[in-house]
C-alpha cells in the first residue's frame, strides 16, 4: 500500500478511472467536476490515452457510445444540467449494451439551478431518466476514498454486465481535499476481451452495435434479456453499510455525504443514550432493500435524511412495505443538512412530533428550519 | 465468360428496404465499391444514422455501429479516437445531418477528425413520411409544408457543403449528385478521394450526394432524376468546395 495523498475529490476520481485502466475520457466543462476532464487531458497524454473535450454533453456520451462499442475502456463525467443533456445517450448506451462510466458531480437544480452540492439527482439516476425500460448501477461514495475505490470497481462491473454505470457524487465530493491511497492493483479485467466490439471484421462476420429492433418480438425477448440482467445486479451487486442494527429502535437513511453527517449525529446521540442506529446506501440501484429486512421488524422508524425534497425516501418506503412509520429531513438547492437540525428531527421522530410522511407533500414539514 | 458486373464484396447481397428509384442504393454500392478497390473490407466501421439509411448495416458487409439521431460523426468519432489504423465511415441524411446533427458535424470538421461522411441529401425527411427538411427547397410541397416551403417562416435551404468549406479543420468537401451516369462516376471519384484522404491521415472529409426520393417527393422515379437536375443543382451547385492541402 501507498501513502496516502491529500488530493481533491475530482481529480482523485480521475486518477482512479485511469488506474483502472480508462484510456478514453470525452466530456465538456460544467462546474462543479471540471477538475475531472482537466486532469484528464493532461493524465491521459501520459498512459497513451485519448482526451476529447466535446461540443456539448450530448456529443460526449455518443463520442462514450462509439468509443465503447469499438472496444474501448471509456469514461465521462458531467453535472446535473449536463446529464439531463446525455439521457437521450444513456439509454442508446444501455439499448446496446455497452460498458461505460459516467460521473455525475451533482449540484442544484431544477433548470440551471446553481453550483452547490445536491442530491436532488437521484430520481434521474436510479429511475432511468432516459427513455425505455432500463437501470444504471448507481454508486453513491461518501468519501474521496470510496469514490475512488468505487471507480475502479466501476470499470469492471460495466464490463461485467455489458452496462453503463454511474457513480452519483454531490458537489462535496467533488470539491473536497481528503487523503486517498490508491490500490497497488487495481481493477480485475483492463484487458478484458471485447469480441463483439467494432474493430474491423477480419477474419470473422461483421459485429453490429445498435439498438434499434423494430419487430416487437424481438424487441420483447431484448427487453426482457435486459431484465434478467437487472435482475442479476440485484442479487449480486448490493452494497450498503448497516450501523448499530443489532441494538437500535430509530435509524437514520441517508447516502453521500449526508450519510458522514448523519453518522456524526448518530454517534453523539449514542454517547448521549439514544440508541440510533443507521443504513447507508452504498449502490442506490440496486438500492439495497436487505439492509431493511434486517430490521424492520425491530425498528420503530427510519428518517430519510436527503439534499432533495425527498426522492430517496420513496426507496425507504417501498423496502419497509408500510411496516414501520417513515419520517424526512431535508435541504435543497446547496443548503446542506447541519447535525444540529438532523438531531432535533431525530428527537422530535421519537417523541412524535413530527408526521410520518404519508404522501408527497408531507415532505415539505421536513425542510428548512436552518 | 469474364464477369464484367458483379456485386462489392463489401455489399452482403441482402434485398434493400429502399423505395423504387431511391439513390441509397447507387450511393450504398459506390461506396462498397470504393471500400473494395482500397482493400479496406476487414479494416473499415461503418456508422449507420436515423432515417432511411437506419438499417444501412443490413447492406454493408463491415462492422457497424447504429447512431441516435444526428450523432453519427460523435460516434464515429469514438470509434476512430479507439482505432485511428482502421476505417471510419458515416452515412447521414440531411435530416440528419443538416438538422439535429448540425453541431455534431460542424465539430467533427472543426477537430479535423480523421473520418469519411457521406451526406444523403434529398431535401425531405424520408423515413418519417416527407415533412419539411432544412434542405427542403423553397416552394417545394411537403406534409409539413402544404402550401410549399415559404422562406418568410420556413426559412431557406442550408447548404451544408458551402458551409462547412468555411471551417478551418475541414479537408476535403464535395457535391456530387446521382441523377445520371457520368454525375455517379464523379461521384464515385469523389467518395475515392474521401476514403483516401482518411487512409493517408489527411482529416475530416465529406461527400454530399443529392438524391431522389420518388415517394415523398410523389414522383415517377424518372421524374425524380430530372426534378434533381432541373430543382436542385440549381440550389446545390455541384463541384468541389474543399479540397486541403498538405497535412
Amino acid at each position: 500500500m501507498s501513502e496516502p495523498i491529500l488530493m481533491k475529490g475530482n481529480e482523485a476520481i480521475a486518477e482512479a478511472a485511469v488506474r483502472a485502466g480508462c484510456k478514453f475520457f470525452f466530456g465538456y466543462p460544467i462546474t462543479p467536476q471540471n477538475e475531472i476532464p482537466e486532469y484528464m487531458s493532461r493524465r491521459l497524454q501520459e498512459v497513451g490515452g485519448v482526451f476529447v473535450q466535446a461540443e456539448s454533453e450530448v456529443s460526449s456520451i455518443n463520442m462514450v457510445y462509439g468509443a465503447s462499442g469499438a472496444g474501448g475502456r471509456v469514461m465521462t463525467s458531467s453535472s446535473s444540467p449536463g446529464i439531463s443533456l446525455m439521457l437521450e445517450g444513456i439509454s442508446y448506451i444501455a439499448g446496446a449494451e455497452l460498458p461505460c462510466v459516467i460521473v455525475n458531480i451533482s449540484r442544484g437544480g431544477p433548470g440551471l439551478g446553481g453550483i452547490q452540492p445536491s442530491q436532488a439527482d437521484y430520481f434521474q439516476a436510479t429511475k432511468g431518466g432516459g427513455h425505455g425500460d432500463y437501470k444504471l448501477i448507481v454508486y453513491g461514495p461518501s468519501s474521496v476514498q470510496e469514490a475512488c475505490d468505487l471507480m475502479v470497481k466501476a470499470f469492471d462491473v460495466a464490463d461485467k454486465y455489458r452496462n453503463p454505470v454511474m457513480i452519483l457524487g454531490d458537489g462535496m465530493i467533488g470539491q473536497m481535499m481528503e487523503p486517498v491511497v490508491f490500490p497497488g492493483v487495481t481493477s480485475e479485467s483492463p484487458a478484458l476481451e471485447k469480441p463483439w466490439a467494432t474493430c474491423g471484421n477480419e477474419g470473422r462476420e461483421p459485429n453490429l452495435i445498435t439498438s434499434i429492433h423494430l419487430d416487437p418480438e424481438v424487441l420483447d425477448a431484448h427487453n426482457w434479456k435486459l431484465y434478467e440482467k437487472y435482475k442479476a445486479m440485484e442479487r449480486d451487486e448490493v452494497m450498503y453499510e448497516s450501523y448499530y442494527e443489532d441494538d437500535s429502535e430509530w435509524f437514520l437513511v441517508a447516502y453521500g455525504t449526508v450519510a458522514r453527517i448523519c453518522i456524526s449525529v448518530m454517534e453523539k446521540m449514542r454517547k448521549e443514550g439514544t440508541k440510533v442506529g443507521l443504513i447507508r446506501p452504498i449502490t442506490l440501484w440496486p438500492f439495497p432493500k436487505a439492509a431493511f429486512d434486517e430490521v424492520v421488524d425491530s425498528a420503530k422508524g427510519f428518517l430519510c435524511v436527503e439534499m432533495s425534497t425527498g426522492q430517496m425516501i420513496e426507496d425507504v418506503k417501498l423496502a419497509v412495505e408500510g411496516k414501520t412509520p417513515v419520517y424526512f429531513y431535508g435541504r435543497t438547492g446547496g443548503a446542506v443538512p447541519i447535525p444540529r437540525n438532523i438531531e432535533e428531527r431525530v428527537l422530535d421522530m421519537i417523541s412524535g412530533k413530527v408526521p410520518v410522511v404519508t404522501d408527497y407533500f408531507d415532505n415539505i414539514h421536513g425542510g428548512g428550519g436552518a | 465468360m469474364k464477369p464484367v458486373y458483379l456485386r462489392p464484396k463489401s455489399l452482403t447481397g441482402t434485398v434493400t428496404h429502399y423505395c423504387p428509384g431511391c439513390t441509397h442504393g447507387i450511393a450504398h454500392r459506390l461506396v462498397a465499391e470504393i471500400i473494395d478497390e482500397l482493400d479496406m473490407q476487414g479494416k473499415t466501421i461503418g456508422v449507420a444514422s436515423v432515417g432511411c439509411s437506419v438499417f444501412a448495416y443490413n447492406y454493408f458487409d463491415v462492422d457497424f455501429q447504429q447512431a441516435a439521431h444526428g450523432r453519427a460523426p460523435a460516434v464515429a468519432t469514438g470509434i476512430k479516437r479507439v482505432h485511428p489504423d482502421k476505417v471510419v465511415f458515416a452515412y447521414q441524411g440531411d435530416g440528419d445531418l443538416a438538422s439535429i446533427g448540425a453541431a455534431e458535424i460542424v465539430h467533427a470538421a472543426a477537430r479535423r477528425e480523421n473520418i469519411t461522411v457521406i451526406f444523403l441529401n434529398n431535401a425531405i425527411y424520408g423515413m418519417t413520411g416527407g415533412q419539411m427538411a432544412p434542405t427542403t427547397l423553397p416552394g417545394q410541397k411537403t406534409t409539413t409544408s402544404p402550401f410549399g416551403r415559404d422562406t418568410a417562416g420556413q426559412g431557406y435551404p442550408l447548404r451544408m457543403s458551402e458551409l462547412l468549406s468555411t471551417v478551418e479543420g475541414a479537408y476535403y468537401i464535395a457535391r456530387c449528385s446521382l441523377h445520371n451516369a457520368a454525375n455517379i462516376a464523379r461521384a464515385k471519384r469523389a467518395i475515392r478521394q474521401a476514403f483516401s484522404n482518411q487512409i493517408q491521415g489527411k482529416g475530416f472529409s465529406m461527400v454530399e450526394l443529392l438524391s431522389t426520393c420518388p415517394t415523398n417527393w410523389r414522383m415517377t422515379p424518372g421524374k425524380a432524376l430530372e426534378w434533381v437536375e432541373k430543382e436542385m443543382i440549381p440550389v446545390y451547385p455541384l463541384g468541389e468546395f474543399k479540397i486541403g492541402e498538405g497535412e
